[in-house]
């Protein structure tokens, strides 16, 4: 196990470091000049000279490139040039919102599917499962971002109970910000939970059809008892999974919904740096970002090797 | 339980509303300024912030767009107009309790003209010769040459005082002599300020102003009903201002601009180096129509690069009126053909993005095939601004009284003509104020014969508050939100 | 039961997806109003006869409108869908026909592309590019390669296992021709469910990526930016910030049920890939 560990681990970070490397390129070739956005139409070429070399921007790439790694080993994520606040900072103040939302849509989306794709297992082929899974199959295909306009529609407009947009933030209490958080979090979790409510449906009644359960029935187990007890916790290994695996899939979701509630997130921040030529932190975000998405896989990983030795095998 | 908790928690908040005194504002912007330093960035957002309410200059440009006393409470020209003599006002202190003094002056004005300074409109203090000070209270500022808008100039917000020991830090905490101290910028939200009890003039009847940003129309729209916001002086949703017009909650307030919105056309470039095409596109476009499409009627025709409000403006909009046979006339007479496509660039704001398609459908009717390139700020400053690559953008320029850049040597869209470079020069070095006013007169007739650009609008000031609110600006004669004046009713 | 669920998915999707791919088409002929056709008078006007589903902003019909955008959302989605495909499906071939090192290089590839949220990746592309419907493509599609890749590599391992492949190579067949004649026919029906799975993504990607301004630009309409402008309206003219959303849902749950009913008739056994 150890040994399997450390060359995951070794995987992780030359995934990440590449990953770095990809973002650092792509971005170098983006048109737009930062110090001319900050100067706007009155600069003069002595001024952005100026400004270029106040921001490091006149040193070649790979030494930027060198400048930045190095600082993210030593904590340190770099100045943002707009804000001109360390984007550390940035990163900080916004996930204070992205975070929080982000778990409530998975906490949503796990609490609405597993019950509805257990039920339905349970009941398998009645008229309420076939009405189930087909709300689950036009779930699947709503998109997220018209969801989030809809439930506007709805909750902000027509009946007028949950702001449209905007986040107060947690100073003002806990309940505020909450308030705010209810209809993008619905957004995001209501698509999201009927990809969920099939795979359980599926997963349990896969398990059902299993030995073990077959024998605590005979063994006289009620129906009820047989499937909370004995199916359900093994059909579960699938569906965690799963939830890990929308965890990338959130984290984008969170750029566009984010624009639809226009909530001051870090997906907002990746649009506003990117529209700023803010490249510092379009690179920090970036690799946060897939940084994240890495960590989460390689835990689901190990998890998964750890219920299953067979996973361990090298190139799996 | 879980019922009740909300509930206690749901009724607190009402309660805190409710026992909120007024005496505090919020007001909406579309743009987050990137930071809080007037003098080292040209963003108008942080001059919308800061102007007036952190920040103050020499002079100051009132809602009427003229120039008062500020930080000088007067000042003498000598009769060769070189020598400005100012006389400042004392005992005022900065947020920090530095002192204001002459030195300041002499600091404020040497740091932006330094080799090294970042200061987005240098121009400004290139005519300055020097600065000095025979005692405290008393500012000599010598030119180079006769400069007529030299106080306008100083009443910018990049031309304000600078304390030289808070001038590395203004950006995140700004200090200024200002009405208003800097309490805390939540980034990607709002800037809070909070009344100077030390400040000079009169005390503003605010205790505290925050400065919330929402870029978003509809977002605008919904913080603006649900009372979130007190005031949207530059609201981003003219289309919903029907809605407010109708609801004596809120008070709409229409103003003018310095935003003359214009098609701006690369004349080095053909087919716009000829001036039959430039004059048959000012043919093509009904300024009406496109108002009322991308601007809810918000919003008036110009002739020339010149708004209505400013001193001297003469109305030249019957020049091209909108004649689509006309045009094509022209074209074909230039030798354009029917389907020949060219390219507009379009800037995020939406008079730009929504002017692009009315634009292109009526140059449609005319036979011209408009292709349409949204592109960001910063790609847009590069591409169109920087290096001149670029058919045709829209876009609208904010700076008031800026017909000079007719007459620059290198000037995005490449206009060149030595007679106008003649007139605008008569008109800089002209001290008489009846000449200048005339010379203005004739330099908009010349830019509306030579339609370098399609000069479209004046952009209005669209803005929506509370009702209750007094003392808020209607017109927007330079990038500002002066909230030092503002009261609210009983 | 089954086979009635089965058929029942199948006729469905087929017919929706049918029936989007003709509408498609049509608007390329006919639409009741041109869809860049100005009338600033009767802008955000309500359903009435002469416009079925009332006008936009500048007063264009909606109904021409959510047309022409099927011909948009649909091109740009399959372009993506070629793309990815045309370039993940030999990528994915060649790992599995070599195995050892390429295979493992052109795994940790996948595993690094995976790592970047694909919405991201393509918010990044066509900020670089510049936005427009090519660039969408290239951007939806540049993501669909490691998808390809992967389920082409996995499919393609399973068949490099089978007798009738070692006979082949016993008798000195190329890798290349075994790969064209016995392996790729064997997994074309797991790509094809596959490219439909993508297919149906790649509408979604497009429809989120012209919402923000990034995908297919005026005056060609497009679903997205439809409903971008509708939420400025949504106070004034609710409806339009429902029909393009609708277009929308309906041609990914066509794709999806037709998906899933390939999946059932082609193979059961089959299990679809992430």
């Amino acid at each position: 196990m150890t040994g399997y560990f450390l060359r995951r681990a070794l995987v992780l970070l030359s995934t990440l470091l590449a990953a770095s490397l990809v973002v650092f390129v792509v971005l170098q070739v983006l048109p737009g000049d930062p110090a001319a956005l900050m100067l706007g139409t009155g600069a003069r070429p002595d001024t952005l000279a100026a400004l270029r070399h106040h921001l490091g921007l006149d040193a070649p790439a790979w030494l930027r490139y060198l400048r930045w790694i190095f600082g993210i080993l030593r904590g340190d994520f770099g100045i943002s040039y707009t804000y001109n606040v360390p984007v550390a900072e940035l990163v900080r103040q916004r996930s204070a919102l992205s975070v929080p939302l982000a778990l409530l849509a998975i906490v949503l989306s796990t609490a609405i599917a597993i019950p509805v794709g257990v039920f339905a297992a349970a009941r398998r082929g009645s008229v309420r499962d076939a009405a189930l899974m087909g709300a689950a199959q036009v779930g699947v295909a709503i998109p997220n971002f018209w969801l989030g306009i809809l439930l506007i529609l709805l909750f902000a407009i027509h009946l007028p109970w949950l702001p449209a947009s905007g986040f107060p933030g947690w100073g003002e209490g806990l309940w505020p910000g909450l308030r705010a958080l209810i209809l993008p979090a619905l957004a995001l979790a209501l698509p999201q939970a009927a990809i969920l409510a099939r795979v359980t449906r599926a997963a349990v009644i896969e398990t059902l059809g299993e030995d073990f359960v077959r024998t605590a029935r005979a063994k006289g187990l009620t129906r009820g008892a047989a499937l909370w007890r004995h199916a359900v916790p093994n059909a579960l290994i699938p569906v965690v999974t799963l939830i890990g695996l929308q965890f990338s899939f959130l984290l984008a979701g969170t750029v566009i919904v984010e624009n639809v509630f226009t909530l001051p997130g870090l997906g907002r921040l990746v649009f506003q740096a990117i529209a700023q030529r803010d490249l510092i932190v379009v690179q920090d975000l970036v690799v946060l970002l897939a940084g994240s998405v890495i960590l989460v896989n390689f835990t689901v990983d190990l998890a998964a090797a750890a219920i299953d030795p067979r996973q361990r095998r090298p190139g799996a | 339980m879980t019922r009740m908790l909300l509930a206690v928690a749901l009724g607190a908040t009402l309660l805190a509303g409710a026992a909120q005194a007024k005496d505090t504002l919020t007001v909406g912007m579309v743009l987050e300024p990137p930071h809080l330093d007037p003098t080292a960035g040209a963003a108008s957002a942080i001059r919308e912030v800061t102007y007036g309410n952190i920040y103050e200059g020499l002079t100051r440009i009132d809602h009427r767009g003229e120039v008062r006393p500020a930080l000088a409470e007067s000042w003498s020209i000598s009769p060769d107009g070189l020598t400005y003599k100012f006389r400042l006002i004392g005992g005022v202190k900065f947020h920090d309790g530095t002192p204001f003094d002459c030195s300041i002056v002499k600091f404020s004005y040497e740091r932006a003209v330094a080799p090294d300074s970042v200061n987005a409109q240098k121009q400004l203090f290139e005519p300055i010769e020097s600065t000095t000070c025979p005692d405290p209270l008393t500012a000599v500022v010598k030119l180079k040459r006769p400069t007529s808008l030299f106080l306008f100039d100083m009443a910018w917000g990049d031309a304000v005082m600078i304390s030289p020991k808070s001038a590395a830090t203004n950006k995140t905490n700004p200090v200024g002599t200002g009405p208003f101290r800097f309490k805390q910028w939540i980034k990607g939200d709002r800037v809070e300020m909070v009344r100077n009890p030390d400040y000079w003039g009169a005390q503003p009847k605010l205790k505290a102003v925050t400065f919330k940003f929402i870029a978003d129309p509809a977002a605008a729209t919904a913080a603006v009903l649900a009372g979130d916001i007190d005031a949207f002086p530059l609201f981003p949703a003219p289309e919903a201002i029907d809605q407010f017009k109708s609801d004596p909650r809120f008070a709409v307030h229409i103003g003018t601009t310095e935003g003359k919105t214009i098609l701006a056309l690369n004349n080095a470039r053909k087919p716009f180096d000829d001036i039959r095409v430039r004059r048959a596109l000012a043919y093509a476009i009904d300024r009406k129509a496109l108002i009322d499409a991308a601007q809810s009627g918000y919003g008036k025709p110009i002739g020339s690069h010149y708004v209505p409000t400013d001193p001297g403006y003469v109305d030249l909009t019957g020049v091209y009126p909108y004649d689509p046979a006309k045009a094509k006339a022209l074209l074909a007479e230039a030798g354009i053909k029917p389907g020949t496509e060219i390219t507009i660039m379009l800037p995020p704001p939406s008079y730009a993005r929504r002017g692009g398609e009315v634009i292109a459908a009526m140059l449609d009717q005319v036979g011209i095939k408009a292709k349409l390139v949204p592109i960001e700020w910063a790609q847009w400053l590069d591409q169109v601004f920087m290096r001149s690559d670029f058919d045709a953008t829209i876009i609208s320029h904010t700076e008031a009284r800026d017909l000079d850049i007719y007459a620059r040597d290198k000037y995005y869209f490449n206009y060149h003509s030595p007679q106008y470079k003649a007139l605008y020069q008569k008109f800089v070095e002209a001290i008489d104020p009846k000449t200048q006013l005339d010379l203005i007169g004739q330099l908009q007739k010349k830019l509306a014969d030579d339609e370098p650009n399609v000069f479209l609008f004046a952009l209005a000031k669209v803005g929506v508050a509370n009702a209750k609110l007094r003392g808020l600006w209607d017109n927007d004669p330079l990038p500002a939100n002066v909230v030092a004046g503002v009261s609210w009713a009983d | 039961m089954r086979g009635a669920w089965r058929s029942r998915n199948l006729l469905a999707g087929g017919a929706i997806t049918a029936l989007m791919v003709l509408i498609a088409l049509v608007s390329l002929v006919w639409t009741p109003y041109g869809p860049t056709q100005i009338d600033i008078v009767h802008r955000l006007a309500t359903p009435s006869a002469a416009h079925p589903l009332g006008t936009d902003l500048f007063g264009r019909d909606e109904l021409s409108m959510l047309m022409a955008g099927a011909q948009s959302s649909l091109s740009v989605a399959l372009i993506a869908v070629i793309v990815g495909a045309g370039i993940g499906v030999p990528i994915g071939a060649f790992a599995a026909a070599r195995g050892g090192v390429p295979d493992d290089l052109v795994m940790r590839a996948c595993d690094l592309a995976f790592a970047f949220p694909a919405l991201l990746t393509a918010v990044m592309i066509t900020a670089l590019a510049g936005p427009g419907a090519i660039n969408a493509m290239l951007a939806i599609g540049i993501f669909n390669i490691p998808v390809f890749a992967r389920i082409t590599r996995g499919a393609a391992r399973g068949v490099w296992g089978r007798e009738f492949i070692l006979a082949a190579r016993a008798a000195g067949r190329h890798d290349t021709a075994i790969t064209v004649l016995h392996v790729l026919p064997n997994i074309a029906a797991v790509l094809l469910v596959q490219a439909t799975i993508q297919f149906a993504l790649a509408i979604v990607a497009d429809a989120g990526l012209s919402y923000v301004g990034l995908g297919t630009q005026p005056p060609q309409p497009s679903w997205g930016r439809m409903l971008n402008d509708a939420q400025t309206f949504i106070w004034r003219a609710p409806l339009l910030a429902v029909f393009p959303g609708l277009a929308i849902t309906f041609a990914v749950l066509g794709l999806n049920l037709l998906g899933d009913g390939l999946q059932d008739l082609l193979d059961p056994r089959v299990r679809r890939a992430r």
